[in-house]
């Protein structure tokens, strides 16, 4: 009897690695920017080009910087979502269009509602690098020191925004 | 339309496709450095790919950024830095010695010994068995009484 509890138990412990090696998501790849500064950018905004929007602007206030752009389609997901979020006011979104034809994420902004205090454009898809930028969309949460707190990538979901972002929104916020 | 502006229309689009193709590199020896550089870094878009053989758009961003670093006189442990700091340890296909990672390196020998100690005492026990311990007179004489009708047949 022993001689098969050894190989039962090897086997066991195997499927339990196993399994939680199916759970883990491989896209999720940990950021190392969370509690750091956020990278800092000057970048024109895309409703008047003319003018130019700095995380520095945004210094007191707690703030999701979402990376998004026209051509991205699970972008379009989390588009209600945010929209809710934004209607709500619980906290600012920005929006930075990543490589990306301005003249396109405005048609989008217009055919879907804007969930944006404001977008800035990143064309060349710099700042993109800077932040770690992988895969849009992806979500950051900065605080009023502007530091990055939480990190998302993929599509926003109700779950997540309810179990992590709000909660950790309304402790940054005190 | 006149058959010559035919041929000119149905030209136009491999003209566009030859505009596209990708800039070759005035340097060839960074070239290689960055190559050579970009070999050990991971896709993050393709994770099965390397930095350098990828296709995808972000690879193309980071191969140039590296360019553009080397050029500017960085070091390849520099460049390997600006990278980890924004993607994190996860694009490096040789991940860093640290405590965090001792399982990831360390882990494989540690069940290696355990695997060869393991089957050294196994061996062991095995070994003191009395397999080979001499017939008595008495087994010598079963052996001959089993053995003695059919031993000359075979």
């Amino acid at each position: 009897m022993k001689r098969f509890l050894i190989p039962l138990g090897i086997f066991i412990v195997l499927v339990i690695f196993l399994g939680i090696g199916l759970k883990l998501d491989p896209r999720e790849v940990p950021s190392p920017l969370i509690g750091k500064p956020a990278p800092d950018f000057r970048l024109a905004l895309l409703s008047d080009p003319a003018k130019q929007l700095s995380p520095a602007d945004l210094r007191g206030k707690v703030w999701l910087f979402n990376v998004w752009a026209s051509w991205c389609a699970s972008c379009r997901q989390e588009h209600d979502l945010l929209l809710n979020l934004s209607r709500q006011g619980s906290v600012p979104i920005y929006g930075m269009d990543y490589k990306d034809q301005p003249g396109d994420a405005q048609a989008v902004l217009n055919r879907y509602g804007n969930p944006y205090v404001e977008t800035v454009v990143d064309l060349d898809g710099r700042t993109g690098i800077n932040y770690g930028v992988y895969g849009v969309p992806e979500t950051y949460l900065i605080d009023k020191n502007g530091i990055i707190r939480y990190k998302h990538t993929g599509p926003v979901t109700q779950a997540i925004l309810d179990k992590k972002i709000l909660p950790l929104v309304k402790e940054l916020q005190q | 339309m006149k058959p010559w502006m035919m041929v000119f229309v149905l030209w136009l689009p491999f003209s566009a496709l030859a505009g596209e193709a990708q800039p070759v590199a005035e340097d060839p020896v960074l070239e290689q450095r960055m190559i050579k550089l970009s070999e050990d870094l991971r896709c993050l878009v393709c994770q099965n790919e390397s930095l350098a053989g990828s296709h995808a758009d972000l690879a193309q961003d980071l191969r140039q950024e590296i360019r553009e670093q080397m050029r500017a006189g960085k070091s390849d442990g520099q460049v390997i830095d600006y990278l980890t700091q924004r993607y994190g340890d996860f694009v490096l296909y040789k991940p860093p010695v640290k405590p965090l990672t001792w399982l990831l390196w360390f882990g494989p020998f540690a069940l290696l010994i355990g695997a060869v100690g393991g089957l050294y005492s196994y061996i062991k026990r095995r070994g003191n068995r009395p397999v080979d311990a001499p017939l008595s007179e008495e087994e010598k004489k079963r052996v001959a009484a089993l053995l003695g009708n059919n031993g000359n047949k075979s």
